[in-house]
């Protein structure tokens, strides 16, 4: 007889007056028991539609049997077999909106969680488990990968186990991707991404971080060097601005630049070197996840923080978790408000921004209802500090240094969605620097589509 | 890992290192530059490619100990490696298709001037070159400067070395006696670069300068290195670090530059006491 309670076994969390006040992991994770006990809500359906959910196919009742059985080990290998990724996927993956969206359990209640039990199992896994080096036989045939983030592991990791000579080349000096810059420490530990990173090593892939593509090798030069074929997931870096005055005020960051600072330099560490700007009263202009991580994080360095976001609180689009977790440690929201403009001080600081009031109009091309400017609303807040998280495009410098390699008028690469073929023979695209900023689940789709495509065409050749 | 070959001190608070990096070595050209790491929780820094020699795979920078990273650097020393080495960065300076020109450097600039003059030089260009420091002490790469250029002159706040005054007298100067160039290259502090370029605003010289804002990526992914050029935003480490010096807003990079200023002095307190200890 299955756990017929409508509600998932909660998360344990470290309490929100605690939390703001560190880095250490929000939601603390199962144990066995709670693990078992959720496990048991899953009705092992015959149709599976939660599998449908989700973008990599993960076999869900058939991990969770296994976790009722008791067999964590099998569970792991099982999801394994489609995710390569599962503790950073089991935490930040969107799955109210993919897996557990279709569950059956749902459709009335709360659905299983089906996020929480992978991330138990991987890491489960990392505590106990130990690494399966699994010998394979090499090809002959050699690769490269652009971009460490999750659409280029994927497929780095998809390529050596068919027995590819794979290179990863990393413009930072860190693999992750977003994963390492992007996504604080108490969402995803980096110690999670690092073993993620080290596993690929041990299948042999080679890791060349500081490796600028379009500086210090071009497309061009990688072929020369023997790959037959590249894949290119450098993300969408490229951090965009309101284009309002006062933007180059000091106090005014982009939020790659704040969130930089706060995981990938450790900037929240004492012993770090690269520093941040601790403000008192800290505007994050967005509403996304980006915003809620960026908030987030000036919360722990001990700020007064506001979210301003020009749409309604139904309207954020960052995930309704983040957004419950960011409003139980104190993030004031500020919805239907939008800067128009940056104020100053006479040495060139951040003093206020000035904001309109907007309401909702009628819904736009998104299907969400437009904002509108309510006339002589503005009002000045006052900051000292304010973060632009209203998105990122794709970084232009791999296709201004590649011939042939064209994009959309975003700057997104021109990608067949089914294998990743871009509009240069041999040459590979997936992730946000084909989609924009998306998922972490998407990209690692995509980058696991084009191993596949890679493999036939060098096979084929 | 990045070897440490050769290292000199150029001055009590300069100093040249010699890195192997045969990937940047073999691709570096004037007026890029390098991001280094020294250490597992240290700052990413930029300092430019001040020479290189692509058959010995060899790239030289040439800094200023002015904080606590670049003075972690200074401790290492031949054999050590240097953690994190990425390059070459930016786009490389225009050197092509000019007949006259004159090279202004200021300070520690000079580093950055240096390998521009040189290549200009390669080019057949008629380089002038003025150089200018605070007083004899801090003097660098005079043979240097001297072997790529074909009129060279020094000037020093106190007159210590060559003559007293700033660049940009030596600059008036020449341009008063009817010296013609098709473009004049400043880089040095942001002080000097925006006189130089009021001075030569009113002489219709087109003037190129070499900012140096903050940086973390040097990618175009952060934003942190954003100026305003012609009203328009521009990131230093992908759209320069060479921009036309009449268009760049000098007192908003002049005020971005002072951005962690508070929090950089308390990091070389910290490295003071650390020091002292060290010396014991
Ligand atoms: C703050 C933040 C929070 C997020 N939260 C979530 C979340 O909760 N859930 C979720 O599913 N998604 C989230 N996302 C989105 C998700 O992280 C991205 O969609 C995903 O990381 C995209 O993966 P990618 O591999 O395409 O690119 P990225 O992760 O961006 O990786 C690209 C890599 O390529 C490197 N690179 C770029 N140019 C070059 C070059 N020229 N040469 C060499 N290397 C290069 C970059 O340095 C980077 O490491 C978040 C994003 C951000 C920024
Ligand atoms: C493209 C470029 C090329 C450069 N080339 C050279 C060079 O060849 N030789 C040289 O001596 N210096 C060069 N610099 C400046 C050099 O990067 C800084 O002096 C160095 O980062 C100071 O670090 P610090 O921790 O020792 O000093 P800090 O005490 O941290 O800072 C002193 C000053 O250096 C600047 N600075 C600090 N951190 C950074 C950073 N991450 N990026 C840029 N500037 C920073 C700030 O203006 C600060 O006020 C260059 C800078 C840029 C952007
Ligand atoms: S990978 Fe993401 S979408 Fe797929 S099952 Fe796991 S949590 Fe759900
Ligand atoms: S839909 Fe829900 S209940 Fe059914 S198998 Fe999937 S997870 Fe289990
Ligand atoms: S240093 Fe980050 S964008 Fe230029």
């Amino acid at each position: 007889m299955p756990n017929m309670s409508p509600n998932k076994v909660p998360m344990p969390h470290q309490e929100p007056n605690v939390r703001n006040k560190n880095v250490a992991e929000v939601a603390t994770g199962y144990t066995l028991e709670m693990a078992q006990e959720e496990a048991d809500r899953c009705l092992q359906c015959k149709h599976k539609p939660c599998v449908n959910g989700c973008p990599v196919g993960v076999q869900i009742p058939e991990f969770i049997a296994l976790i009722k059985e008791g067999d964590i080990e099998g569970a792991y290998d099982k999801i394994k077999e489609t995710n390569a990724l599962p503790a950073v996927c089991g935490r930040v993956c969107p799955q109210e909106d993919q897996c557990e969206k279709l569950c059956v359990r749902a459709i009335k209640h709360e659905a299983v969680g089906i996020g929480r039990l992978e991330r138990f199992v991987a890491d489960y896994h990392m505590a106990n488990g130990e690494n399966k080096i699994p010998t394979i036989e090499k090809n002959g045939h050699k690769v490269a990968v652009v971009g460490a983030g999750p659409a280029g592991l994927t497929c780095a990791g998809d390529l050596a186990k068919k027995g590819y000579e794979v290179t990863v080349y990393e413009a930072l000096h860190k693999a992750g991707g977003v994963l390492e810059y992007g996504i604080p420490e108490f969402r995803l530990p980096k110690a999670i991404v690092s073993k993620e990173v080290q596993a690929l090593k041990d299948l042999g892939v080679h890791m060349e971080t500081n490796m600028v593509i379009g500086k210090v090798f071009d497309i061009d030069e990688l072929f020369e060097d023997g790959n037959e074929a590249v894949f290119i997931g450098s993300g969408a870096g490229l951090p965009n601005f309101m284009k309002i005055p006062g933007e180059n005020l000091n106090g005014v960051f982009s939020a790659n630049e704040f969130l930089t600072r706060f995981n990938l330099m450790k900037a929240y560490d004492v012993e770090a070197d690269t520093p941040i700007f601790k403000g008192k009263k800290v505007a994050v202009v967005g509403g996304g996840n980006v915003a809620m991580d960026a908030a987030r994080c000036a919360k722990r360095l001990g700020a007064e923080v506001y979210i301003v976001y020009r749409r309604g609180t139904e309207e954020l689009p960052a995930r309704k978790e983040e957004v419950e977790h960011a409003m139980e440690e104190g993030i004031i929201f500020k919805t239907l408000n939008n800067p128009v403009q940056v104020l100053g001080d006479d040495k060139g600081n951040v003093r206020a921004i000035e904001c309109v009031q907007m309401e909702l109009g009628e819904p736009d091309e998104s299907g969400r209802r437009r904002p509108v400017i309510k006339e002589g609303s503005n009002f000045t807040l006052d900051i000292d500090c304010m973060i632009m998280s209203i998105g990122t495009s794709p970084n232009p410098l791999i296709h201004r240094t590649t011939e042939g390699l064209d994009t959309n008028k975003w700057g997104c690469l021109i990608a067949d969605p089914k294998t990743g073929a871009t509009t240069r023979e041999g040459v590979f695209a997936g992730g946000d620097a084909v989609t924009g900023a998306a998922t972490v689940i998407l990209a690692m789709g995509a980058g696991k589509e084009a191993a596949q495509a890679m493999d036939e065409y060098i096979q084929n050749k | 890992m990045y070897k440490i070959v050769e290292k000199e001190r150029l001055n009590p608070t300069v100093t040249k290192m010699v890195v192997e990096a045969p990937a940047i070595a073999k691709k570096a050209k004037a007026g890029q530059f390098i991001i280094l790491r020294s250490h597992e929780m240290g700052e990413r820094i930029p300092l430019t490619v001040a020479d290189y020699d692509r058959e010995k795979g060899l790239v030289t920078i040439i800094y200023q100990l002015v904080g606590r990273s670049t003075m972690l650097l200074d401790n290492l020393e031949v054999g050590d490696a240097i953690l994190d080495f990425v390059g070459p960065l930016g786009v490389p300076s225009h050197v092509e298709g000019m007949k006259r020109v004159c090279v202004v450097g200021g300070g520690v600039g000079c580093a950055i001037a240096y390998p521009t003059a040189k290549a200009l030089y390669d080019n057949g260009t008629e380089v002038t070159v003025i150089t200018g420091f605070r007083n004899k002490d801090l003097e660098i790469l005079r043979d240097e400067f001297e072997a790529v250029s074909h009129h060279m002159y020094t000037m020093s706040d106190d007159g210590t070395v060559g003559e007293k005054g700033l660049v940009t007298n030596k600059l008036q100067e020449l341009l008063d006696a009817g010296e013609v160039f098709d473009e004049v290259i400043a880089i040095g502090p942001l002080v000097m670069m925006k006189f130089v370029c009021q001075l030569t605003k009113q002489y219709d010289v087109k003037t190129t300068v070499s900012m140096n804002p903050i940086m973390i990526d040097g990618t175009g992914m952060c934003g942190c290195c954003r100026l305003s050029v012609n009203n328009e935003m521009k990131f230093a480490c992908v759209d320069g670090p060479d921009f036309d010096g009449h268009q760049v807003d000098f007192d908003e990079a002049i005020a971005r530059s002072r951005q962690y200023a508070d929090f950089e002095a308390k990091a070389r307190e910290k490295d003071c006491h650390l020091f002292h200890k060290e010396v014991r």
